[in-house]
């Protein structure tokens, strides 16, 4: 195995899976208990969570944010790393937590994102994974410019047995989610999504790999409409993909 | 109601910021200049500059200046030109062209139907490849540099060149109108892509004048 | 919407009706892509030659937001320094005082014609329409400002307000309107922009000369001095502020900086956001008047125009830094598929929607949709040369437009509640996840209804996993 091992081998961290990959994408809430257990890190999921807040903050909704947050907060207390497969919670939770108050604020230094965590607090970038696929990679906004991810989850990708990785044109554009801007400005938000899709056809791609499940259900929902030879993934099953058990 | 209205603009931004914080003192972390000392480099980064804005950068030294100019406008085929009052008697001696005062003041319509004007400047700006006049000796009023096609503008090395912008402020008179200039009018308005020369001199000769010849 | 701030815009649909036609809109689409995607590679470059960018930025946030914050003090020190230098300085409330200010000067002087430069300020307060009803023709002499005007046309850009036309729609606007104006356009114009800028000079020429009132805006305005600053490219700016004997400014309260040394920021940072140039070609600064040079009368209109209200609001008063260079327009990619009119005002684009609901309020349909016309991508915020963070005006502008309750924000508000109230009592809802994964072999792929239909018109819904990862997670690991 060629699997790094990190320096402190009974780590402990909760996994923060979010509301849309508990309901919709739990295979990327295995895939990253899977990598972090491979990786010598025991996992805890804190049943208490539930949603980080963002839907409701960034639509308008402050006040019934506020007790998402809360029950956030305590639900990940204790933790001294919280991990989460989302760049766009981790960003809620770093950048807009604090203004709620109380121990709102404590929470933020404690979260990581899955690719901040692997490389900056684990040190690891080749994670042992084995993914003989064309892959493509769509650095999501939050991610990009909120957290600046940079290079990390480019470096993993690199890293992983087998994988080609190639160029997205215009990566750093958004795909068009944006929450509830993609059923408030469902046009505009599709013609961004259609133009992502197409960069990424251009790759010749068979897989358009992102960090956040969101952005991927917009543009995964198109490719599956478009019946486009294309799937979109999370970079966490793509890591947790290994030879002994491929992805899907 | 004017007056109304200055009490009342006045009174609403007090009220707006009444229960504001303090805003921070400024910090001026950026640089003074980004280019180097050297005043033969900085004379080069400015010939550079100009150019890649498609002015027209030719060197002189004192004594070659009036051929220089002489044979530049000729090459435009400029019959008349405005001479600013100031402008060193000098550097027009070996033109042919008619030479037009402005006193008194010429109309716009007469400036309109002068081919060309020559001038010296206040400041040169290495950085950025722009030139500052500000109507002192030798480069009038702002609309003589404006109306003819042709504007020729003499710059002093190394005594008028600076690197970058937060050194020229200083050496200018706020209370004097100034025109900054980069290269020859232009614009970015179709399909935002440049093209030079719109309303202002289509054609900009910058004559960078050192000690010695260039090259001596 | 009032008459009072410009009735370019009356009847404007929401944002998102507006933007529809705008993204099946082919040619506009195309126009938009190619100029915005021309000048993010430039700015970027230009911007990257400057190694201490961060530090600009910080310093022109800084003075903006300290300007400010001691803003009735500054306005002072510049009424005091433009008046002594020769200048008379008036201030208008609102955009209709200004508009009868700025008539009354014109008519002053006895002209019934003046040349502008382009200016927001005053297409914000629909100075042209209010001139024209006055019986006072106004010139626009901006390449693109001529564009618009000669089109009957609107703008959709701060700095290119024709920056939604191709040279090709440029040379037949040109061939058609420019003769009814005035000197017709060359014979055989052809698409090239240099013969469109050619055409642009010979038109423009007799009225620069004959000008005997010019009206502008102005970039800055230095508090110390009571010096005026335009930045432009054409030289149309300079002969409108030279050759006329009148000059009439309109300038927003905000755009005064207080020392002369705070030009050395922005004039750095402005051309380079903007034009994506190190320098752009001209720039005229002049203080009250000259005995022997430009106009021998200066007027300086101070607008407020909704203006303090913006200053009034903690988060929102950041939009008041702005300089108006319009990179957040060119990154934007909500505003490359939109359009600017699709915005329903003269600031279109990210800053135009956290500005123009703070400066006109949120009443209208297209205004209260404003806030919404982002995805939040936060590549605006990248590139503001004054560090605007428009995602989070954006934010904090919905909450405003949501607390308002207007149309479908109520019903928005009980969803938001009850889908809070699941969310806050997780066996709740465990249980709703495990309804919808049980019974997700009837789901279709398209659904009915708000928000469905929207999501559905264009993409898939996913399909269902058969259990959620809690439930994984309890067989698996507990």
């Amino acid at each position: 195995m060629r699997t790094e091992e990190p320096e402190d081998p009974v780590m402990r961290v909760a996994l923060f899976v979010t509301c849309v990959n508990d309901a919709v994408f739990p295979a990327t809430g295995v895939a990253t208990v899977r990598v972090l257990e491979r990786l010598g890190v025991e996992v805890d999921f804190p049943a208490a969570q539930t949603c980080c807040g963002q839907p409701q903050f960034n639509t308008g909704y402050r006040a019934e944010t506020a007790p998402l947050v809360r029950r956030t907060v305590r639900a990940f207390e204790g933790y001294a790393y919280v991990v989460t497969p989302s760049g766009s919670c981790a960003a809620m939770v770093r950048h807009h937590y604090a203004s709620f108050g109380g121990e709102a604020a404590g929470l933020a230094p404690r979260v990581y994102e899955l690719t901040e965590f692997l490389v900056d607090v684990l040190g690891v970038t080749d994670v042992g994974a084995y993914f003989p696929h064309r892959v493509t990679y769509h650095p999501s906004c939050h991610g990009l410019r909120l957290l600046g991810l940079g290079e990390r989850p480019r470096r993993l990708l690199e890293a992983v047995k087998g994988l080609e990785l190639v160029e997205l044109p215009g990566a750093e554009e958004c795909c068009g989610f944006g929450g509830t801007f993609a059923v408030k400005n469902p046009d505009v938000s599709a013609a961004m999504g259609a133009d992502k899709i197409a960069n990424a056809l251009s790759t010749g791609a068979e897989v358009l790999c992102g960090a956040d499940n969101s952005c991927l259900l917009h543009v995964g929902g198109m490719l599956t409409r478009q019946g486009a030879p294309l799937r979109a993934v999370h970079l966490a099953d793509i890591l947790a993909s290994t030879e002994e058990e491929p992805w899907r | 109601m004017t007056t109304d209205s200055r009490a009342r603009v006045l009174a609403r931004i007090r009220a707006a910021v009444a229960g504001a914080p303090e805003a921070p003192d400024v910090t001026r972390g950026y640089r003074t200049s980004h280019a180097t000392e050297d005043p033969d480099a900085l004379l080069d980064l400015l010939h550079e500059n100009l150019a890649d804005y498609r002015a027209h950068v030719h060197r002189s030294g004192p004594d070659g200046l009036p051929e220089l100019i002489a044979v530049l406008l000729a090459e435009r085929g400029v019959r008349s030109v405005v001479v600013p009052p100031g402008l060193p008697e000098e550097w027009l001696a070996a033109t042919g062209a008619e030479r037009r005062s402005d006193a008194p003041r010429l109309t716009p319509y007469e400036l309109d139907g002068i081919d060309a004007v020559v001038t010296g400047c206040a400041v040169a700006i290495a950085e950025t490849g722009t030139i500052v006049l500000d109507g002192g000796p030798g480069q009038g009023r702002r609309a003589l540099t404006l109306v003819p096609d042709l504007h020729v503008c003499v710059v002093g090395a190394p005594e008028q060149v600076v690197a970058s912008v937060p050194q020229a402020l200083p050496r200018l008179d706020p209370a004097r109108p100034l025109t900054w200039i980069s290269g020859p009018s232009a614009t970015s308005d179709i399909e935002l892509d440049r093209v030079e020369g719109v309303h202002g001199p289509r054609t900009l000769e910058v004559i960078l004048v050192t000690p010695r010849p260039a090259g001596g | 919407m009032s008459d009072t701030f410009g009735g370019t815009f009356v009847g404007m649909p929401a944002f998102p009706e507006a933007a529809r036609a705008a993204v099946g809109d082919a040619t506009l689409r195309a126009n938009l892509r190619h100029a915005t995607h021309t000048i993010r590679d430039k700015r970027a470059r230009a911007v990257a030659e400057l190694d201490d960018w961060a530090e600009l930025r910080q310093a022109g946030k800084e003075i903006k937001d300290r300007t400010l914050r001691h803003l009735a003090d500054h306005l002072l020190r510049l009424e005091e320094a433009v008046t002594a230098a020769g200048g008379t300085v008036h201030w208008a409330a609102d955009a209709a005082e200004a508009n009868r200010i700025v008539t009354g000067l014109v008519r002053a002087t006895g002209e019934t014609e003046v040349v502008k430069v382009k200016s927001m300020a005053t297409q914000e307060i629909g100075l042209n329409e209010h001139l024209a009803a006055e019986g006072i023709a106004a010139y626009e002499t901006d390449l693109a400002e001529l564009i618009v005007q000669l089109g009957e046309d609107r703008p959709s850009h701060i700095l290119v307000p024709a920056i939604h036309r191709n040279r090709g729609e440029i040379r037949d606007i040109f061939r058609e309107k420019m003769g009814s104006w005035g000197r017709p356009a060359p014979e055989g114009l052809s698409d090239t922009p240099a013969d469109l800028a050619e055409a642009a000079r010979l038109h423009l020429r007799e009225k620069f000369l004959r000008a005997k009132v010019g009206i502008s805006g102005a970039n800055f305005m230095v508090a110390e001095t009571g010096t005026l600053v335009v930045v432009e490219s054409e030289g149309n700016g300079r002969m409108c502020l030279t050759l006329p004997e009148t000059l009439i400014s309109v300038v927003g309260v905000e755009k005064v900086v207080p020392t002369w040394r705070d030009l050395e920021v922005f004039l750095q940072t402005l051309p380079r956001s903007s034009t994506a140039e190190r320098m752009n070609p001209y720039t005229s600064m002049w203080t009250g008047t000259s005995d022997d040079d430009g106009p021998s009368d200066f007027h300086l209109v101070l607008l407020d125009n909704g203006r303090t209200d913006a200053l009034a609001d903690e988060v929102g008063r950041q939009a008041l830094r702005c300089i108006r260079c319009s990179a957040c327009l060119n990154v934007c990619p909500v505003y490359e598929r939109a359009g600017g009119h699709a915005y329903g005002s003269v600031y279109p684009g990210p800053i135009g929607a956290i500005l123009t609901p703070q400066l006109r309020g949120t009443v209208s349909e297209v205004d209260a949709s404003l806030p919404y016309a982002s995805s939040l991508c936060g590549a605006c915020y990248e590139v503001c040369p004054v560090a605007i963070d428009i995602p989070k005006v954006l934010v904090h502008l919905r909450e405003r437009v949501a607390a308002e309750g207007g149309r479908g924000h109520r019903l928005e508000r009980a969803a938001i509640k009850a889908s809070s109230w699941v969310l806050d009592h997780p066996t709740a809802l465990a249980a709703g996840e495990r309804i919808a994964s049980a019974t997700r072999a009837l789901h279709p792929k398209r659904l009915p209804g708000p928000g469905a239909r929207q999501w559905s018109e264009h993409r898939n819904l996913p399909e269902l996993p058969a259990e959620p990862f809690r439930d994984w997670w309890k067989r698996n690991r507990r």
